[in-house]
């Protein structure tokens, strides 16, 4: 039973390569003004830091290279670094753009830039703003994810489209979704909707217990829940910027 | 191979290391051969509780370092020949341990073992998530009072994400509640959280009550599981909870408040 380490390497391989596939926010550059993205990116940090907090991300020259708009990938990178986020990957750059991205040792993403490009949809519904920053995952994911097992407390989930759990939401859980929020359950902790700033995203839950409800950055904690919805099965929408709780009947 | 069953809370001195020992007992009294292992590294229990803290050589670390050999770490135990004790190091603490070198000694405990319990330490820091990082089953111990509940409830979401079966994407943790330190008349008078209000927040499979008992202090103190005191309702309790988790149907008990000779006389509650 004796352990040998000589031994050990043979049964159990050091280390292996295996492929993997993530999800990573790409942001998308629609101006050249560093101050002025500096400025929309730490608001949007702001807006969900539990998410943004040291996540990787992906930026996205596409657009600015469409319109001539020159950008210095180094300044920009510090930027980036600057409020918080990891910047992993340039793509939609432009030759001399990848270069000194390489440089500092900022991964090219020549593939996936082609493959967007080719694949891109033009935009129809809902023109995004000229010359906003914005930030948006690599996949729209407008498709619902299912939870089935319950969340647990400390556990935290954030999901881009909406989020349907079947099982119970502990105190000290949180979900986040970027669409709309059904638990059809006991709600007890934290749920926030359209965390992105959708306002007409709704949370249905079975049994409003919740510590706090937010949609689109409206809150209410639960102090705030008056006791004729507590426990109740409720929807929970905004309307002209406040939030209402009403029971399902 | 072996089923390896983690003893988890979260929180501290719910039990854990007494519901290790005897469980442990339980399994190899019924014929299984069992290894109980120490993971809370620099406050050591498990030995005293197993009675055997006078025959502690080496330890779990020192295995891990391979300094000794797990034939001359392991302890057997005085009172059931199936069963034996790994203890862990008293002079060191949790950095000690390493995912590979758990990972090693518990592929190599596999063998020659059918169950591997794993006495976990308080805390959801580097010694508790080793301990039910390889698990296939979680004992979770929890007692009738709010933190102890919410402590339960974090180490499940975490053992739902952190463990190498939810890594891995394998079939998650079986996850078992034993409510330990039930006092039903406590729990009348509204002074304890009763198995329902429990149950409403971490609704698990329940695998026994084990409810306050002087027997357990007076094991301890002695050194012999509780599970081997068969007059005891804390020891019967756990002979239960080991016969329901090898997959015998017993009915629940210790849920309700014994009745005194008069109020049985006159029926009353």
């Amino acid at each position: 039973m004796s352990i040998d380490p000589e031994k050990m390497h043979d049964v159990q391989p050091v280390l292996e390569i295996r492929s993997s596939t993530f999800f990573v926010p790409v942001l998308v550059l629609y101006s050249n003004d560093l101050a002025v993205i500096e400025q929309r990116l730490q608001q949007k940090v702001s807006q969900a830091p539990d998410f943004f907090e040291s996540s990787p991300i992906v930026f996205d020259l596409h657009e600015l290279n469409n319109n001539n708009d020159e950008i210095d990938v180094v300044s920009l990178v510090e930027l980036i670094r600057k409020v918080g986020l990891f910047p992993i990957g340039i793509r939609g750059g432009n030759e001399s753009q990848n270069e000194r991205a390489s440089s500092i040792f900022i991964p090219v993403d020549a593939i996936r830039s082609s493959q967007s490009m080719a694949t891109e949809i033009p935009k129809v519904s809902a023109p995004v703003p000229e010359r906003q920053t914005i930030v948006k995952e690599v996949v729209v994911n407008n498709a619902a994810t299912l939870i089935t097992q319950p969340v647990r407390s400390g556990q935290r989930i954030y999901v881009s489209g909406d989020l349907v759990i079947l099982a119970q939401v502990s105190a000290g859980a949180e979900i986040m979704a970027e669409g709309n929020i059904h638990v059809y359950n006991t709600l007890r902790g934290r749920a926030l909707a359209g965390v992105q700033g959708n306002t007409d995203a709704r949370i249905f839950c079975f049994d409003l217990q919740a510590e706090l409800v937010s949609i689109a950055g409206d809150y209410k904690t639960s102090e705030d829940l008056k006791e004729t919805v507590r426990k109740k099965p409720v929807q929970i929408y905004l309307q002209n910027h406040a939030l209402i709780i009403k029971e399902l009947v | 191979m072996a089923r390896i069953i983690v003893v988890t809370s979260g929180k501290g001195g719910v039990g854990k290391t007494t519901t290790s020992a005897a469980i442990a007992m339980g399994l190899a009294k019924r014929g299984h051969k069992t290894v109980v292992i120490d993971f809370d590294v620099g406050l050591r229990n498990l030995d005293l509780i197993m009675g055997c803290e006078r025959r502690v050589v080496y330890d779990f670390v020192n295995v891990i370092n391979g300094e000794a050999n797990l034939n001359q770490a392991l302890i057997r135990d005085k009172n059931c020949n199936l069963l034996y004790i790994l203890p862990a190091s008293q002079t060191r603490d949790k950095d000690a341990l390493s995912l590979e070198g758990v990972g090693r000694i518990l592929e190599e405990l596999s063998k020659d073992f059918k169950y591997i319990v794993c006495d976990s330490p308080a805390g959801i820091e580097k010694g508790a998530h080793l301990a039910m990082y390889y698990a296939d089953d979680a004992f979770v111990v929890t007692n009738p009072e709010v933190s102890s509940v919410r402590d339960s409830d974090r180490m499940l979401g975490i053992m739902a994400s952190k463990s190498r079966r939810a890594e891995l994407a394998m079939e998650p943790i079986k996850e078992y509640l034993l409510l330990t330190r039930y006092d039903p008349k406590r729990v009348e008078s509204g002074e304890m959280l009763s198995l329902d209000d429990v149950q409403e927040i971490l609704s698990l499979h329940l695998l026994g009550i084990i409810p306050e008992s002087k027997s357990v202090l007076n094991a301890s103190n002695s050194g012999i599981p509780v599970i081997l005191d068969e007059k005891s309702d804390a020891g019967q309790a756990y002979a239960d909870v080991v016969a329901r988790y090898l997959g015998e149907k017993r009915p629940h008990r210790f849920i309700e408040s014994k009745k005194g000779f008069l109020r049985k006389l006159f029926g009353g509650k």
